[in-house]
């Protein structure tokens, strides 16, 4: 009875909250007023319901942190990961691997061309994973660096006719040269401040390709940009579509197999450490300006390379598609797998790209929905969809000795 | 001179209304060491709420005064509201979160809440009614100050003082001085601290409202995405003034809109974001504490 009345009091609230924005349109040319009670009524049920949803949820949430303080913290992550039991890591790994390769053959280029787009993502999502998920570092100007390798190859093939394998390289080291040229000064920065920063460069590369016009053409953009070359055969668009696609698939497989190994080097767990507690990590001796640069210039150097293909692929580029939409967009795809989580992040892009273009009722909400899990995720499950796993090294109880165990 | 004298005034103007939303920025961060994102949604929501309101007040037949005065309380309520309720939702539960997370749920936040209003609103660039009443006596200066200028500079003066006064020597000011020194402390004295955080965001959203409906009769039209723009300048003009400082945001605000009405003035315009942008850049790596900020050290 009681949680009825504060529901009812809630729905109120909201009610009257959105009001004038939703209810009220005035269109101030023709001089009209549109009322929309509807709008009204479906906040107030909406808000009503939503307000039961969010008081259990948050229950439960208060409740889960009072057993994880109580108990010891590895006995909530067993059991809690199928991906790392063989048996069934296996064959979903071989069915991944199967429909990857099926896919372009089953279905149209149009979905192969949705499925690239969302293999760019998973790339991004992975560069981008490299600076947020494992060293902590807030990057909101992720963008910048992508825009970097887009133009690098736009114009170096403008100019000098530069083909695409060439500038693949290219696009990537001039990523990291700007991820290093940002990162130098603003790294000793506390962690909002640099995501201010970082949010600062990113549009003023934006804002500088946008007025350049003799640089990069302006708003217009550029385009022609030819497609990746195979050994000099011509390729229909069709094949050409496909050909992109498993360049992508052969690409993020050595991002994944990249970022992998890197997580588990020295440098990535310096990163981990530095994510974890900076001052403790000083102490140990890490440096820690050095150790956030080279997180930060390979995540831009990632950007950078996704920028080439991105140029390659639609042919087409101009400043409209670097905005912070798009930095908020990788963010949430990094966010929503779960930060540090490869497997998490390839999940999440795959979520976030794919479920707009196939609901496309939805597609108008997209942003909305984004802005709406970024806050849901980090109140009820800041963890991701997909739960990193730490590895443990346990002295087994009895004997033995030191049998590394995984949790 | 003349030219000169223009982009001083244009300066004062825009870095007022920078002034009005970086207070904000301050107060926020002052308390709970956080970048409220959506801050400069709430300016936009206020600028949003003054022209559906002045509009179906006009369309009513009012005029004058009256129409500005009621679009303003009703604004600058709706404004705090959503302050209080945004708080309340997106960054309450996070109290105790490691802090990147509040900051994700932040920018989460601005992002839903540009969306908002444009789904329920329109993407088009509204024109918004030219409020603030032309001053006759102001006609002969009207070359180097429109009397819309000398309002926005006026009500900003205006604001800060009674700001300044409100955190001198009211209860709640003193609370809020509390609770920004020292949470827990303030807690152990009685303080109710939750409340002083509620309250900051208000009277902060209030302020920034008050900005969103000067700018928006000054400059004439909005949409759902100015917000985003006015909301990192206002940020840029905190950490400029040195974060958690009144006085700060103030001086931040003006200096940041001198830089960038000389630099469009003189150098050029098409880069009037940029110049911004960079001087943030700039003050964040060369002095992070900003102009009347005290870098404090950080004890382990």
């Amino acid at each position: 009875m009681k949680d009825l009345k504060k529901s009812f009091f809630i729905a109120l609230w909201f009610m009257l909250l959105t009001f004038p924005i939703m209810v009220i349109r005035v269109n101030t040319i023709e001089k009209v007023i549109e009322w929309r009670w509807r709008n009204m009524a479906l906040v107030g049920i909406g808000s009503f319901l939503l307000s039961f949803v969010w008081r259990l949820l948050l229950d439960r949430n208060e409740r889960g942190r009072k057993l994880a303080d109580g108990k010891n913290p590895e006995h909530r992550a067993i059991g809690g990961h199928p991906f790392e039991e063989s048996r069934i890591y296996r064959p979903t790994l071989a069915a991944a691997a199967l429909i990857a390769i099926a896919f372009p053959f089953l279905f149209s280029s149009y979905q192969t061309n949705i499925m690239t787009t969302a293999l760019i993502y998973v790339m991004l999502g992975l560069g981008l994973n490299i600076v947020v998920g494992l060293a902590g570092l807030l990057d909101l100007g992720y963008v910048a660096f992508y825009a970097v390798g887009a133009y690098s190859y736009a114009l170096l093939n403008h100019h000098f006719g530069l083909g695409f394998w060439v500038a693949l390289p290219v696009g990537a080291l001039l990523g990291a040269l700007f991820g290093i040229l940002l990162g130098f000064p603003v790294l000793r920065l506390r962690g909002d401040y640099l995501a201010i920063v970082t949010l600062g460069f990113g549009e003023i590369i934006r804002l500088i390709l946008e007025n350049w016009n003799t640089f990069s053409f302006g708003p217009s953009g550029i385009s022609n940009i030819p497609r990746p070359g195979l050994f000099g055969v011509t390729l229909s668009l069709h094949e050409a579509t496909v050909y992109l696609y498993f360049l992508m698939i052969i690409l993020c497989l050595f991002t994944i197999f990249v970022v992998n190994r890197l997580r588990d080097s020295r440098i990535g767990r310096a990163w981990i450490a530095l994510r974890e507690d900076e001052v403790a990590c000083e102490a140990m001796g890490i440096d820690k300006t050095r150790t956030k640069l080279t997180a930060f210039a390979l995540g831009a150097t990632w950007a950078g390379m996704v920028g080439v293909i991105f140029a390659a692929k639609t042919t087409f580029i101009n400043p409209a598609s670097f905005t912070f939409m798009e930095s908020a967009m990788i963010l949430s795809i990094v966010v929503l797998g779960g930060m540090g989580s490869i497997l998490g992040v390839i999940l999440g892009a795959f979520l976030l790209i794919l479920t707009p273009e196939y609901l496309r009722a939805f597609s108008a909400y997209r942003m909305l929905l984004f802005g709406t899990t970024m806050v849901l995720m980090m109140i009820f499950r800041p963890q991701g969809i997909v739960t990193n796993i730490r590895r443990v090294y346990r002295f087994a109880a009895k004997g033995k000795g030191d049998e590394p165990a995984q949790m | 001179m003349d030219y000169f004298l223009e982009l001083l005034i244009g300066g004062l103007t825009r870095g007022s209304i920078y002034a009005l939303i970086a207070l904000g920025y301050t107060m926020v961060y002052g308390i709970i060491e956080l970048i409220n994102f959506a801050h400069g949604e709430i300016y936009m929501i206020g600028a949003f709420t003054a022209l559906i309101v002045a509009s179906v007040l006009t369309m009513n037949g009012m005029t004058g005064v009256s129409v500005l005065i009621l679009a303003s309380i009703v604004a600058v309520l709706y404004a705090s509201a959503y302050g209080f309720t945004v708080e309340k939702i997106a960054y309450r539960p996070l109290r105790r979160a490691p802090r990147l997370s509040p900051l994700i749920s932040a920018i989460g936040m601005s992002i839903f809440l540009q969306n908002y209003v444009l789904i329920a609103q329109t993407s088009d660039f509204l024109p918004f009614p030219s409020l603030l009443p032309a001053l006759p006596f102001m006609e002969t200066y009207s070359h180097i100050i429109g009397s819309a200028e000398l309002i926005i500079i006026l009500t900003t003066a205006a604001a800060t003082v009674a700001l300044t006064l409100f955190i001198k020597f009211t209860r709640l000011g003193k609370a809020m001085r509390a609770t920004a020194q020292d949470r827990n402390m303030a807690l152990l004295v009685g303080v109710n601290v939750n409340r002083v955080i509620s309250n900051t965001f208000i009277v902060g959203s209030a302020l920034a409202a008050i900005g969103g409906i000067l700018i928006a009769s000054h400059v004439g039209r909005i949409n759902f995405s100015i917000g985003f723009i006015a909301g990192i300048k206002a940020f840029t003009a905190a950490v400029l003034g040195g974060i958690g400082s009144i006085p700060g945001a103030v001086l931040g605000g003006l200096v940041l809109g001198w830089t960038e009405s000389f630099a469009t003035g003189y150098v050029s315009s098409d880069y009037e974001d940029v110049f911004a942008f960079c001087l943030l850049v700039l003050i964040l790596v060369f002095r992070p504490a900003g102009l009347l900020g005290r870098s404090a050290a950080r004890k382990v």
